[in-house]
């Protein structure tokens, strides 16, 4: 018999989910991650997937690895959205709905958290990994090494929020985790542990990337980019990674003084002892404010390329893209107390905030128009990527409207917590930051895989998340001025909320066919890449560097490195070859790329037992993890320099030469 | 031309589902309550007015973004030949310092419309009126409201009532997790925060019953967390005085223990509150926690914190 709390609070219970809804979860999450591990044994793809992917330092494949974790993150998330639906249309008089009240509060927790560090941080941060370096004529990121400890930190984040489906519970606090609702008194649980180091470690991985690719960014540029020659979603990731500098240290160092709160009992935030729940409210919106921005500017970057490529004409008003950038980086950290206009600040401090929240919405409509102004006289290709930009015109707008709205105080106080403020938000970060991303998936996929997307499902796809989209907040609009607050698990007939939500849940349905449109298409254009396959690297007839290489584009990502003397350097390149200007000779080098390395997976794995141990109060497991990863940090960056691999300027000179890229790690 | 015909078809078809679908709604919401938009007060009347200028001005961006989409999507678009191509253009400063400056008037307008509203419609501000107001203590417990009518010296539970055409002011805390406290019909929710007075001024200007809620996550029960608002005559409010006088329950410690038990509580219940302050000793719960304890007093363990949960 081993001693009771060897194992802290963990026990044989903990192991077994009570509610139906979450043993299906449990069981059918299981059966799919048994039928990936079966699949890669049969096809005996275990080395390969360990020497080429999980090692890697390739920002491309670690930008695919995200985006993967993203579409299966945005998988969870969605079916968390499914019952939440169901629950909200049926939970009314004497019908309780399809899942209790304790699991529905553990969904909305677990959907808002999921969606955005896992759904739109993975995707954002996929598409900078597969696109920065190579947009800014660059052959890799400023720290190969440390991107990959970002992407295995981000992933140990994921696996310890699912981790809590099957043992244990999840936070039932909501996603931002309100004091003292959070604290030991209310929630004795192990739920908002989970919360905290899921959080905790993801965004030490954030913090990381925003480091790299901002060094990446201002310090790897080929000859001749000066900053105003860069690529507007290069500009837009760097103002975004400037933010992620600033915003995600104050959201550790919230976590951390909760986490302190729960487990030695200090006051930071209790109800009581000294502590003060604003400060905590104050805290988690001067990191969550800024993150709204963080994922939105490199999808307003996303949606100028695409404008710009699918119109064939530069983007309009350059100089005042970047400005408009600027003034959102700055400004975002002026606004974070419009999220708690009802907490009793005074009138002089809650119209400073409005105020400043307003002026945001100048420069934000510049964009709009200068995206408007790049379709002006231009040919426009109304393909897939286009048509996700279209869609964001159309809901941002009112998004936006809404937002504007709730900026001012007075307005806010009647629609605070309502199902208005859910819709707005939703419409932000839907049309704003998955559209966007999806655009940027589909636009620039080619380039990643050397085959093109279904074109025409991708279409419908876009409809049924339209519409869809219409259909599922349209309603949530007009509920809030019924009075329906977020977070309801149950509401009377009398209401008259019940049809609304029922209309609410088939948007929802509508958006997960698109979902599931998007899942098949991909499936199909994996299998057909023959068919779709893309040989001139430049599928769009694009218009900056990273269309002048091949595709897939190779390891080193240029075999020159480019030389810009303008912006949309590529799309001048072309011009030029046509009125017969004659290309440089091309003198091959020998190129030197940081070797694969296996330590970045070993640092994920100490980190999910550090997790975990903390969560369940497992202290000497904790403290194990924790020793060995300092020391594997320690030696990998003071161990000897043998990191680096060369490929030899006669092989890159065959490998261009033959069209096929080798991609063989040396 | 046929694409162009297809063009026209699927605007008509897009144009008639959107009509059907507004239609639908309106004729929906004919026959249900819409709170925010049929106030009762005139807190909710003025910031229902509010709301309808900020979506007032709002059109002066949307029309015209609407109609630029639409209007170039459809004219650039590839397979129209005629519309003209010019590859070049990538900047027009007077254009530029157009939609700098009239997003920028619009939102002055909007800021100066801020910042006086914000200070009229303060929820700590008084309502002007010949009227002696009315003033109402809540406490937002788990999960259920307390009102305490300290001048009238009675107390009730998941029911608050208020005269007409008197101004009421609210003091507002919680012996539970943050709540919000909020009256659709009648205006401005404000949270209600352990050790925390926060006040909201309101009032009612035609009788009738409003439900009131809780705005904010605060646990398991909150959504069971509304009470009924009931404005009535001031001889209606007298009336309900004697009823809640002839309780045969008293708001004392002991009967507080029992309602601050955690526990779903939809009920209506009233009381007659001698002890008075019961309110303030809420509040000074929290707070002596907070204070430096004197010397012989020694400070609060973390444990004591969490025992005081415990009924």
């Amino acid at each position: 018999m081993i001693a009771p709390d060897i194992f802290g609070r963990l026990t044989w219970n903990a192991l077994f989910p009570s509610e139906l809804v979450t043993q299906v979860a449990v069981v059918s999450l299981g059966l799919v991650v048994l039928a990936v591990l079966a699949l890669v044994t049969r096809m005996h793809r275990w080395g390969w997937l360990w020497r080429e992917w999980l090692t890697t330092l390739d920002p491309k494949r670690i930008g695919v690895m995200y985006i993967i974790v993203a579409i299966l993150m945005l998988v969870r998330g969605g079916v968390d959205v499914l019952l939440m639906r169901a629950q909200q249309a049926t939970s009314v008089g004497t019908s309780q709905g399809v899942v209790s009240t304790s699991t529905f509060q553990q969904l909305f927790s677990a959907h808002g958290t999921i969606m955005i560090f896992f759904v739109a941080m993975g995707l954002m941060f996929g598409l900078i990994n597969l696109i920065v370096p190579l947009q800014i004529g660059a052959r890799d990121v400023a720290f190969p090494f440390l991107n990959a400890t970002s992407f295995w930190l981000f992933f140990t984040g994921m696996l310890i929020i699912n981790a809590s489906l099957g043992i244990g519970e999840f936070s039932a606090a909501g996603w931002l985790a309100y004091p003292p609702l959070s604290e030991l008194q209310y929630s004795p649980g192990v739920g908002v542990d989970y919360w905290i180091w899921s959080l905790e470690i993801a965004g030490v991985g954030s913090l990381l990337s925003g480091i790299n690719f901002f060094v990446t960014i201002l310090r790897m540029r080929c000859p001749g980019m000066s900053l105003m020659k860069m690529p507007m979603f290069s500009w837009s990731v760097l103002c975004s990674m400037f933010m992620v500098m600033f915003a995600f240290p104050v959201l550790t160092v919230t976590l951390t003084l909760l986490f302190l709160d729960r487990s030695i009992g200090t006051h930071f935030f209790t109800a009581g002892g000294g502590g003060n729940m604003m400060m905590y409210v104050n805290l988690i919106w001067a990191w969550g404010h800024p993150e709204v921005y963080i994922l939105v500017l490199p999808a307003f970057g996303i949606f100028s390329e695409v404008v710009a490529t699918f119109s064939r004409k530069p983007l309009f008003g350059y100089a005042s893209m970047v400005m408009a950038l600027l003034a959102i980086t700055l400004l975002s950290f002026t606004v974070w107390l419009h999220h708690f206009f009802t907490m009793g600040a005074g009138a002089d401090v809650n119209a400073f905030f409005g105020i400043m929240t307003m002026i945001i919405a100048i420069p934000t409509g510049v964009k709009v128009f200068n995206w408007l102004a790049t379709m002006y006289r231009g040919r426009i290709r109304f393909s897939a990527p286009m048509h996700f930009f279209m869609g964001f015109i159309g809901l941002f707008t009112i998004g936006g409207v809404a937002g504007v709205m709730l900026a001012v105080p007075a307005i806010d106080y009647q629609l605070h917590n309502s199902l208005f403020l859910v819709a707005h938000f939703h419409t932000m970060i839907v049309s704003g930051v998955l559209f966007g991303d999806f655009a940027g998936v589909i636009y620039w996929m080619p380039k990643i895989f050397g085959f093109r997307l279904h074109e025409r499902s991708l279409r419908w796809s876009f409809w049924c998340w339209f519409v869809g989209f219409v259909l599922a907040f349209g309603p949530l609009y007009i509920l809030g001025f019924m009075g329906m607050t977020r977070r309801t698990s149950h509401y009377a007939v009398a209401t008259g909320w019940q049809p609304l939500l029922i209309v609410a849940g088939l948007g929802v349905l509508l958006i997960a066919t698109g979902v599931v449109i998007m899942l098949v298409q991909l499936a199909w254009s994996v299998w057909k890449r023959a068919e779709n396959a893309d040989s001139t690297g430049d599928p769009w007839d694009g218009r900056t560097l990273e269309w002048s290489t091949s595709s897939p584009a190779p390891a080193y990502n240029f075999a020159v490195t480019p030389v810009v003397q303008s912006r949309d350097a590529f799309w001048a390149s072309k011009q030029a070859a046509r009125r017969g200007a004659l290309a440089p000779a091309r003198v091959y080098t020998d190129i030197h790329l940081p070797r694969n390395t296996g330590v970045g997976p070993v640092i994920g794995a100490l980190s999910f037992i550090l997790g975990f141990a903390v969560i369940w109060h497992i202290y000497w497991a904790a403290a194990v993890a924790l020793v060995v990863l300092i020391l594997v940090v320690v030696i990998r960056t003071t161990g000897t320099d043998d990191s680096e691999r060369t490929i030899a300027a006669a092989e890159v000179a065959l490998a261009e030469a033959g069209g096929e890229v080798s991609r063989r790690v040396a | 031309m046929r694409g162009r015909r297809r063009l026209a078809f699927r605007a008509i078809v897009i144009a008639v589902a959107a009509a059907a679908v507004v239609a639908a709604a309106v004729g929906y919401l004919r026959t249900v309550d819409v709170p925010v938009l049929e106030p009762k007060g005139t807190v909710g009347l003025q910031e229902l007015h509010l709301i309808l200028f900020a979506a007032g001005l709002s059109l002066l961006v949307v029309v015209p973004v609407y109609a630029l989409a639409i209007t170039f999507a459809v004219r650039y678009r590839e397979g129209n030949a005629r519309a003209r191509y010019e590859p070049g253009l990538e900047a027009n400063t007077r254009v530029e310092v157009v939609w700098w400056g009239i997003p920028t008037l619009l939102i002055v307008v909007l800021s100066v419309v801020t910042w006086t509203s914000s200070q009229a419609l303060d929820p700590y501000r008084p309502l002007s009126s010949s009227a002696r107001p009315l003033t109402v203590q809540v406490v937002a417990l788990d999960w259920k409201w307390l009102f305490i009518y300290p001048d009238q010296h009675i107390a009730a539970v998941n029911q608050l009532v208020v005269p007409t055409g008197t101004p009421v002011k609210l003091l507002i805390t919680a012996d539970a997790p943050m709540n919000a406290f909020w009256i659709p019909q009648l205006g401005s929710q404000i949270y209600a925060m352990p050790g925390m007075q926060a006040q909201l001024n309101l009032d009612a200007t035609t009788p009738g019953a409003y439900t009131g809620l809780s705005a904010n996550l605060s646990g398991i029960g909150f959504s069971s967390m509304s009470f009924e608002t009931r404005c009535t005559s001031q001889a209606g409010f007298q009336s309900w005085i004697a009823t809640v006088r002839a309780s045969p329950s008293r708001l004392d410690e002991s009967t507080y223990a029992a309602l601050a038990v955690p526990a779903v509580n939809p009920r209506v219940s009233y009381y007659i509150d001698d002890a008075t302050g019961l309110f303030d000793s809420i509040l000074a719960k929290e707070q002596m926690m907070a204070a430096p304890a004197s010397a012989a007093d020694p400070p609060p363990l973390p444990g004591a914190v969490a025992a005081r949960a415990d009924p």
